[in-house]
């Protein structure tokens, strides 16, 4: 049945216009998240919130220095871990799997990005703080490695398998050994591409806070060794969140600040990467 | 593109050719110059495999680790709701319900939004514009869920309680699902939130499925004179049907496993209520709230079992997901093919 020009036009604008509603109803409540950490973690921000350590309940001021550190110390534990298994994994992939078992390398790797990460957390608990009788975040980085391994693999694999198979066949050519035209002529060619992966993942461990819960534990004081607890950025601002005290809610959104401009400094890094390649 | 190929060929004055180093494979790896390429393959091949173990070693840990309350409940652990550390009974029922209730809702809410969106972007919005949602939905994609669950317990909370609820119970209190009193922290801000943090999943990936939609189908469905609202309806929608579906799952699992965020605004109560309005207990939150402070072996264990159950659902889940989506990206290869 043909219905009339009118009201398919119409229907047509009405549709556009749920469409239009439904993106609004997406962009408002991240906007609004975004207006109150902005809002309020600028006016929570000090030099102190870098420069020094939670002060004790109900104190006033205190900063999330140790924090920051741990943080960083869990994330480079975590890449050193993490990033040769996924890069060399993803070069098995892209040059060398069969198509059988790369599928279900790729699956398994779908797959495990896709798992809660709370269960990273617990897997690390049990291999290495139960043996090791101890919280440590030795513990934490090994967890965030599990998170990072899948998703750098899956990107670099990727990057890879855009290298024209034209440019290693030069490198062959040439009398170049496969494993060093792997890394230096195909890995090469992919740097940049990579480097998206890498941050990426980064940006995504770096907020992870579930895997630290029963790992590194945190820790209300300054800790350099891995094998101890120690505090974290997104731990420290779950049990500022939570607790009743004005005052730790601010630090928690100035934490929030500092996390979230980090993870956008990281996400937009990548991104220039990743477009700059495609320009060429 | 810069490769400094003469370095590589001076280098590889030192070292045989591919063919003689794959036959050298037995040689020891003292031998290491001459069978570098059996050596790179071997190690490339450990790694990428260790994706497999590290998949097998958290299931074989977690199945290990939960025996002990699996031969001490069985069954039982899944129906029955008595929770006592004290009393070393332990039954998951609350947790089960909460997380399947509170994701199941936020889905339901969050899908057809997230459509919306994709085809806004997609579809109608001019060029320009769609060109810079598209990147703030996947930018929003990545802020962790603490900060989410910040956002929620001090912001949203608060503003259901003074607002929403009191509204919710007024004007629908007759329907068991908003009965009660208004507390802030309850199912219905875990359902807020989660359906907030699962939007732009479900958005970017229904996106690229959308991208994925052969030029052709939409000109023939414009060709025949359709406005845009039916091409969308004619040809876009049954073609990408399976990968935006996939999509939603995907974003089932996300909001099954999510952790911080539930937990800091569910109220953390082992609840079984109608009630959208009490507080509740999901999974993912019992794990968090009492792994690291465990009375007994079988306390942990009980846990651990929760967190096998979450496991194995989400494997599931995701397995589902992409092989919807991905027959949607393989057909797509397949047609422009």
């Amino acid at each position: 049945m043909m219905r009339s020009m009118t009201f398919r036009k119409a229907k047509n604008y009405l549709m556009s216009l749920t469409m239009l509603a439904c993106t609004l109803a997406v962009l408002i409540p991240l906007g609004l998240i975004f207006f109150h950490i902005v809002k309020m973690g600028l006016s929570s921000l000090s030099l102190d919130f870098f420069t020094q350590i939670p002060k004790p309940t109900g104190e006033a001021g205190g900063g999330v220095a140790n924090g920051m550190f741990g943080s960083l110390i869990m994330i480079a534990g975590a890449s050193v871990i993490g990033l040769p298994i996924g890069i060399l994994g993803a070069i098995y992939l892209s040059e060398f799997g069969g198509s059988k078992m790369s599928t279900t390398i790729r699956f398994a790797a779908d797959v495990l990005s896709g798992t809660p990460s709370i269960i990273t957390g617990m897997v690390a608990y049990t291999l290495l703080v139960v043996p090791m009788k101890g919280f440590s975040s030795l513990a934490g980085s090994v967890a965030l490695a599990m998170i990072m391994i899948p998703i750098v693999l899956r990107t670099t694999e990727e990057q890879l398998k855009m290298v024209p198979g034209s440019l290693r066949e030069a490198s062959l050519a040439l009398g170049v050994p496969f494993w060093r035209t792997s890394l230096k002529v195909t890995l090469r060619s992919a740097f940049s591409g990579v480097l998206t992966g890498i941050l990426l993942s980064v940006a995504r461990v770096a907020g992870e806070t579930a895997p630290l819960l029963f790992t590194a534990l945190g820790n209300q004081f300054w800790s350099k060794n891995i094998l101890e607890p120690m505090a974290a950025l997104p731990l420290q601002i779950f049990s500022f969140a939570i607790a009743p005290y004005e005052d730790w809610h601010r630090l928690a959104w100035a934490g929030a600040l500092v996390l979230v401009t980090v993870m956008f400094a990281l996400s937009l890094t990548a991104r220039y990467f990743g477009r700059s390649r495609h320009a060429r | 593109m810069e490769i400094d190929i003469g370095s590589s060929c001076r280098a590889s004055e030192t070292e045989t050719n591919v063919e003689s180093a794959t036959t050298k494979r037995e040689e020891p790896a003292g031998a290491k110059k001459l069978n570098g390429d059996s050596v790179f393959r071997y190690l490339t091949t450990l790694f990428a495999f260790s994706i497999l173990a590290i998949l097998a070693l958290m299931l074989y840990e977690m199945t290990g680790e939960s025996m002990p309350a699996i031969k001490a409940f069985g069954w039982k652990f899944v129906k029955s709701s008595d929770w006592d550390a004290v009393q070393e009974t332990f039954g998951a029922l609350p947790y089960l319900y909460g997380s399947v209730v509170s994701s199941v809702f936020a889905l339901l809410l969050a899908t057809p939004l997230s459509i919306g969106a994709a085809l806004f972007i997609t579809e109608i919005a001019p060029g320009r514009l769609g060109s810079i949602v598209a990147p703030l939905v996947e930018l929003l994609a990545a802020i962790p869920s603490v900060i989410y669950g910040l956002w929620g317990v001090l912001v949203m909370a608060p503003w259901l309680q003074t607002t929403v609820q009191p509204f919710l119970i007024e004007h629908f209190g007759f329907i068991p699902l908003f009965e009660g009193a208004p507390y802030g922290v309850s199912m219905l801000a875990a359902i807020f939130i989660l359906m907030i943090m699962v939007v732009p999943i479900i958005t970017s990936i229904t996106r690229e499925v959308l991208l994925a939609v052969p030029q052709s189908q939409k000109e023939a469905a414009i060709a025949l004179g359709a406005t845009r609202w039916e091409t969308i309806k004619m040809a876009i929608l049954p073609y990408g049907k399976s990968g935006i579906m996939g999509a939603a799952i995907l974003g089932l699992g996300r909001a099954i496993g999510e952790t911080m965020a539930v937990t800091m605004v569910i109220g953390n109560a082992p609840n079984i209520s109608l009630s959208l309005l009490s507080p509740a207990y999901t999974m993912p939150s019992v794990i968090a709230n009492e792994f690291a402070e465990t009375t007994s072996k079988l306390h942990a264990a009980a846990l651990m079992e929760i967190g096998l159950i979450l496991m194995v659902v989400t494997l599931i889940v995701n397995a589902l997901a992409r092989l919807l989506i991905w027959s949607v990206s393989e057909s797509a290869k397949g047609g422009a093919a």
